[in-house]
């Protein structure tokens, strides 16, 4: 009845959720009265194995193969550690590289999988919580299975900052290289302008509401009236609206500056875990409903198109 | 050379809403093309315009209203569609990306693709999981999150970008045939024109049901099953702005000024 969750690093660094992963599988281990297990696969296996080591682990697997992430190489390895580690439930990151994965090895061990798990319980059975159409909803989801797959959305679990006593111990995995069939060439950071807006004190950042890619003048003046700086959400960089590097989100960029103002924002949740840490967030949303309400700090409910050329007025 | 996409209708919620036992009531939900898929769809015509010899094929999991949706994908320049429905999916419940990729791969044998394109997710239940376990059923390979897409049919390579967190893109080169999962802003779909409108309807949709594609109702037995739908407590505790939007404007901006914001 234990618990394995498989860390995340890249170019040399852990991934938050490697650890956030060990607070939600310390509460499942302990519901099910077993043990924790990590696992870190690739790159330097000695100093994420240590760092790994957090109150309430149990055993630390280290499996030095390859330096970064291979979706090849990774799906065969988790595969032989839940093999022979037999875990209740498997957990790992619900990030682009996690989805890349868990569900070949879920296929592979013929687990049912459930992705992008906002909660999860296993006092009466597995249940797990996420979210529906968007953030609008949420619903709980009963795993009819004896063991499961389960991805880990990111940011939802606290950080585990204290050292444990776990056991470290390298596993042995083997790679049959003529099934890896994808080669990692290298990292490339997306760009497109010339302006880095994790620097900005104030930023006007726009989404979908904004309908028109000529409506955007009504931004531009808002900003320059503020003396801010313009970035956006995945919408509008798709639409090719504002450069890629003006994206704010889980895809783009984190920004932390002194005041967000979100015009015409929904709030996804990849759109929030890139501005949450604004010290002052403001939101201008048609929607009172708008998830954006909820980590606003101040809010107008109101059309953007009267509601942002006043707001620039009043500067002029 | 022959792409399959795999289509899927999905419910956008208007911003009001009731929810009626496990599902949205229908009168706040309109229908339309996920739209991660259409992401796909424009990658297979594109590919098609590139090369010759290319056929586009679409396969839905879904009931019949869904032809409508499917019949967008062939009037922005698909060959072909298949839909598989019947009422064992129909009393299926929650459809886990398992039991789609089961189905998916059912048909995915019968046509034997060299390309897979699916969307990254869908718009609704948002799994993300479908594309990479077709791969693996089908003994594919395959790449998620893929934002750019350079085919090399002679060398059997396709050059992608994966979209990471944080603004990194992965460089991968992946054997195909393989199964990838396309992400939006990957290309600029198009709109179907008047004539691409008039040519889908007489496009063949073919409808299967799971016998016809080699599979019984015993094999989508869903281990997921949905106990509850509820609106998530807000957490909010914005202050709100009431009054005119001038109003408004003049409360935000004299806040703005205490934090320091000035033109």
């Amino acid at each position: 009845m234990s618990v394995l969750a498989i860390a995340e690093h890249r170019r040399g660094e852990l991934r938050p959720v490697s650890i956030e992963q060990l607070a939600a599988g310390r509460d499942l281990a302990d519901e099910l009265g077993g043990e924790l297990h990590t696992a870190v696969i690739g790159g330097d296996v000695e100093a994420f194995g240590a760092d790994l080591n957090r109150e309430g682990v149990d055993t630390v697997h280290t499996v030095d193969i390859g330096e970064e992430f291979n979706h090849d190489v990774y799906t065969q390895v988790v595969t032989q550690l839940a093999t022979e580690l037999d875990p209740t439930v498997l957990l790992m990151p619900n990030s682009v590289n996690g989805l890349d994965y868990a569900p070949a090895v879920a296929n592979r061990l013929d687990r049912p999988l459930v992705t992008d798990v906002v909660d999860i319980d296993a006092e009466d059975g597995l249940t797990a919580t996420r979210e529906l159409y968007g953030s609008k909803t949420e619903t709980t989801i009963d795993v009819h299975a004896e063991q499961a797959a389960v991805t880990i959305r990111p940011a939802e679990w606290p950080t585990i900052e204290t050292d444990g006593d776990a056991a470290i111990e390298a596993f042995d995995a083997t790679v049959d290289e003529s099934a890896v069939k994808s080669t990692v060439k290298g990292f490339e950071e997306v760009g497109g302008g010339d302006i880095d807006i994790t620097d900005a004190d104030v930023l006007v950042s726009v989404g979908r509401g904004i309908e028109e890619e000529e409506n955007l003048d009504i931004i531009h003046d808002l900003a320059e009236a503020l003396d801010a700086t313009v970035s956006g959400s995945r919408p509008l960089i798709d639409n090719g609206w504002l450069e890629k590097d003006r994206q704010v989100g889980q895809s783009g960029k984190v920004v932390t500056p002194d005041v967000y103002i979100a015009i015409g924002i929904s709030g996804a949740v990849q759109h929030v875990a890139g501005m949450k840490g604004s010290d002052t967030i403001v939101a201008i949303n048609t929607d009172p409903n708008a998830p954006i309400f909820d980590i606003a700090d101040y809010g107008i409910q109101d059309d953007l198109f009267e509601v942002v050329p006043a707001l620039t007025e009043q500067f002029q | 050379m022959k792409i399959l996409v795999t289509v899927k209708e999905v419910a956008a919620v208007d911003d009001e809403f009731e929810i009626d036992g496990l599902a949205i009531d229908d009168r706040y939900v309109t229908a339309d093309l996920n739209e991660w898929d259409e992401y796909a769809v424009e990658e297979a015509v594109q590919i098609k315009e590139a090369h010759d010899d290319v056929e586009v094929v679409t396969v839905t999991i879904g009931p019949s209203e869904t032809d409508e949706t499917i019949r967008q994908a062939l009037a922005k320049g698909a060959d072909r569609a298949i839909r598989v429905w019947d009422d064992a999916l129909e009393d299926a419940g929650l459809l886990d990306p398992e039991t789609k990729a089961e189905v998916l791969a059912a048909v995915a044998a019968e046509e034997d693709p060299d390309l897979v394109l699916t969307g990254v997710q869908s718009a609704d239940d948002g799994f993300g999981a479908t594309g990479v376990t077709l791969a693996d059923k089908l003994g594919m390979e395959w790449g998620a999150v893929v934002n750019d897409l350079d085919l090399d049919l002679e060398g059997g390579v396709a050059s992608v970008h994966r979209e990471l967190e944080g603004g990194v893109e992965e460089l991968t080169d992946i054997e195909i045939p393989a199964v990838l999962t396309i992400q939006t802003g990957i290309n600029d779909p198009r709109y179907a024109s008047l004539r691409g409108i008039r040519q889908a309807q007489s496009k063949e949709l073919a409808e299967y049901g799971l016998s016809d594609v080699g599979l019984d109702a015993s094999e989508i037995e869903s281990p997921l099953e949905q106990t509850s739908l509820y609106e998530p407590e807000t957490e909010g505790e914005a202050t709100v702005f009431e009054g005119s939007p001038e109003e408004t404007a003049a409360e935000l901006a004299e806040l703005l000024a205490e934090k320091g914001v000035t033109s």
